[in-house]
């Protein structure tokens, strides 16, 4: 393997409110790869993702994360995302009253600025909108909605997505994006984080079922029990854990 | 400090003087009716925050200041460059002007109203047509309940009347527009407004109160407002008073069957302002939709009390009000519901979302809901609070800098309720209003 490392996390110890949840998480993700993380109910998932994507919420005790060989930890959660880092939430916030065109755009142009590029006027903005929203399969009334306000699960879900493939960024985590939608819905997302991916961009696939990754096609899959990866392996790992469950590579260390 | 019961003699005095003079030309049931209220309004006094309804707000200030009766001065001082900025109806709108509480024709343009569309003073409606005002005149702000309403209905000689008949379809704007021009001495004006929108008809009304200056004076304003059956009334009430002014204020609404209404409070200015809502569905089928918003800085006091009356089966009601409140502002929120016996089917929604921007400012909000029917749906939530910590770091998460992000979500509590706005001008420059006062507050600006 000689594509370029995009995210490598080394023992890296974080938590909330004192609790620590992750307990030495080890990641190196290339340009080009797909890894799925899975593992049971609160055993750090989301942790390791918003750790990543910087919220504040959560400290770092240990260890480190590297994006693009620049120290994760030194960079404010906008920072981040200007460099290229992506979370698609677990739970999408609602934002009143700010319509999700306005918003798109605004984050894209926060983006474009921090690159020197120019900043799109709404109309220019709007064309481009047109063809992401087709790959996501929504008509324009979705964009003068306000952002998640009101809209249901499957539908944040999908709002996401549509934050990714305007942002287009080198690194996508996806925090269960696949749960809560429809199995048309799923195909529509799966297909179009599919088709977003490009040699020099990676993508993260945080999930609990083994179908998205029949559309998606992992190069790794790790599972996290406890706060570790406790076990990688590649796409047939998934199918297994699908058949029998994660009890027989549950971290068997002591909980702290 | 004046003694209380100075204070109501005062304003005894005054209403015999005015009485005298300039109110001796009314017809003899408006004349008794301004006896029954200046009555009332000594019995009642200034009310104080020993008063349940009045416990988060003191009138004190109001009480204690000695207002001279405005007598509506000289308006020609006021000219329509100054006048325009202020104005937010449109190019299209009609328009009514009153200055200092007193109808001002030269600023107003009621050109090109047809099918019996009235958008007038009282006064002259008073004048011309004392039945079709008569029919309607404190039939629904009684003045019995309130202090202010009683004042007002003793003072009651000029404001705003608007009259849409049957079946009129009237799509030009009608904007009200009472100016003070805040002079040396604190003065007090009473404007009385009318809005009738009868059965089948349809009118969008703008009532805007402004100033051309700072400066100590007080509105008291009472506006009533009939929607006939099946009628549709878009009213918009925008207060922008000066920030050393007081305005307290009243609306009363009633709804016939299968009537809408849809009824924006905004209220930007003002050192202290109290506005009292209240509407009664009073035929089934009735829609109100009730969309107010605050935006309060420095040490701005402003409350808003509504009360949703279903009185009949059949109604919906959703109220919604946003408000922003920095610095040392205080915003106060009582909403009560009431759903009579027999109103069944009821569908009513209320929220209050009160967004601090410092730790010195501070909002109370109060839900009530008084349900005496089985069959209805009932829901209500409020909140206050500073910015959602979460919401700011989503947005962060997307690139925008914590002043960007911070920005976009305070903007938003105003947004959700100027969204709601049909009439596009207008939405549109409430919204550079307020997008210019929130910029600029968060520059440390003290602008207004
Ligand atoms: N504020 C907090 N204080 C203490 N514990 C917390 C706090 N927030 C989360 N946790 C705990 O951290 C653990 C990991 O949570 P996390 O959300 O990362 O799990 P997950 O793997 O994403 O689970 P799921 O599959 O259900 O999404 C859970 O046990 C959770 O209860
Ligand atoms: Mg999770």
């Amino acid at each position: 393997m000689t594509a370029k490392v995009l995210l490598e996390v080394k023992n890296l110890h974080a938590g909330i409110d004192g609790n620590e949840i992750l307990r030495g998480v080890d990641l190196t993700v290339r340009a080009g790869e797909v890894h799925a993380i899975m593992g049971p109910n609160g055993s750090g998932k989301s942790t390791l993702a918003q750790v990543l994507a910087g919220n504040p919420a959560y400290t770092i005790t240990t260890g480190s994360a590297q994006f693009l060989g620049k120290d994760l930890t030194a960079l404010k959660p906008e920072e981040r995302a200007r460099d290229g880092l992506f979370l698609a939430f677990q739970y999408p916030v609602a934002i009143r009253g700010i319509t999700n065109a306005y918003f798109l755009r605004s984050a894209l142009n926060a983006i474009r600025k921090s690159r020197g590029q120019e900043e799109l006027g709404p109309v220019e903005f709007m064309d481009g909108l047109e063809e992401k929203l087709k790959l996501i399969g929504w008509d324009d009334s979705y964009v003068s909605r306000p952002v998640n306000d009101g809209f249901s699960g499957g539908e944040k879900k999908r709002n996401e997505i549509l934050q990714l493939a305007v942002l287009e960024p080198k690194l996508a985590i996806l925090d269960e994006t696949d749960s809560g939608l429809d199995i048309d819905a799923l195909k529509t997302v799966a297909h179009t984080v599919d088709k977003l991916r490009r040699p020099d961009s990676a993508t993260v696939l945080v999930t609990h079922y083994y179908r998205i990754l029949t559309h998606i096609m992992p190069d790794y899959v790790h599972v996290l029990s406890g706060g570790r990866i406790v076990k990688s392996g590649g796409k047939d790992l998934a199918l297994e854990l699908e058949e029998k469950g994660y009890d027989w590579v549950r971290d068997k260390a002591p909980v702290a | 400090m004046t003694r209380l019961a100075d204070t109501r003699e005062r304003y005894v005095a005054a209403f015999r003087t005015f009485a005298g003079n300039g109110a001796a030309g009314a017809p003899a049931w408006l004349k008794e009716m301004r006896e029954a209220a200046i009555a009332r309004f000594a019995e009642l006094g200034f009310p104080t925050t020993k008063q349940e309804e009045w416990r988060f707000t003191s009138v004190a200030p109001i009480a204690e200041t000695a207002f001279t009766l405005s007598r509506g001065r000289d308006t020609a001082h006021v000219t329509a460059q100054q006048l325009e900025p202020l104005c937010v109806g449109g190019l299209r709108a009609v328009r009514v002007v009153f200055v200092d509480g007193a109808f001002a024709p030269s600023l107003s343009a009621v050109a090109g109203l047809s099918r019996g569309v009235r958008a007038e003073s009282l006064a002259a409606a008073l004048e011309r047509d004392p039945e079709l005002a008569r029919q309607h005149l404190a039939r629904y702000a009684p003045y019995q309940a309130s202090p202010f309403a009683a004042l007002n209905t003793a003072f009651l000689c000029d404001g705003a009347f608007v009259y849409v008949p049957a079946g009129v379809e009237f799509d030009r704007p009608i904007e009200l527009v009472f100016v003070a021009t805040a002079g040396d001495e604190p003065t007090v004006s009473h404007p009385r407004s009318l809005v009738v929108v009868e059965r089948g008809a349809r009118a969008t009304v703008v009532e805007s109160y402004v100033a051309l200056a700072d400066g100590v004076y007080w509105t008291n304003a009472v506006t009533e407002v009939a929607v006939g059956d099946g009628a549709r009334l878009e009213l918009y009430r925008l207060q922008r008073e000066s920030r050393q002014a007081y305005q307290v204020a009243t609306t009363h609404a009633i709804q016939g069957r299968d009537s809408v209404l849809r009824l924006h409070p905004i209220a930007l200015g003002g050192g202290l302002a109290r506005h009292d809502v209240q509407t009664v569905l009073a035929g089934s089928g009735a829609e109100l939709i009730l969309n107010g918003f605050y935006l309060l800085h420095g040490s701005q006091h402003s409350d808003h009390h509504t009360v949703i009356d279903h009185a009949q089966p059949h109604c919906a009601s959703h109220e919604f009000f946003n408000g922003i409140v920095g610095e040392r502002a205080h915003g106060v929120f009582n909403g009560r519901i009431i759903v009579r016996p027999g109103a069944q089917r009821t569908d009513s929604k209320q929220t209050n979302n009160n967004l601090l921007l410092s730790t010195e400012a501070r909002a109370d909000s109060q839900p009530q809901l008084e349900i005496y029917a089985d069959d209805v749906k009932c829901t209500h939530g409020s909140t206050v609070g500073p910015l959602d910590q979460t919401a700011l770091y989503y947005l962060r998460s997307r690139g925008l800098s914590p002043e960007t992000a911070a920005g976009m979500l305070t903007y938003g509590f105003a947004a959700e309720i100027l969204g709601r706005m049909a009439h596009t001008e207008l939405r549109e420059e409430l919204d550079r209003v307020v997008r210019a006062r929130l910029a600029d507050r968060s520059r440390g600006g003290r602008r207004a």
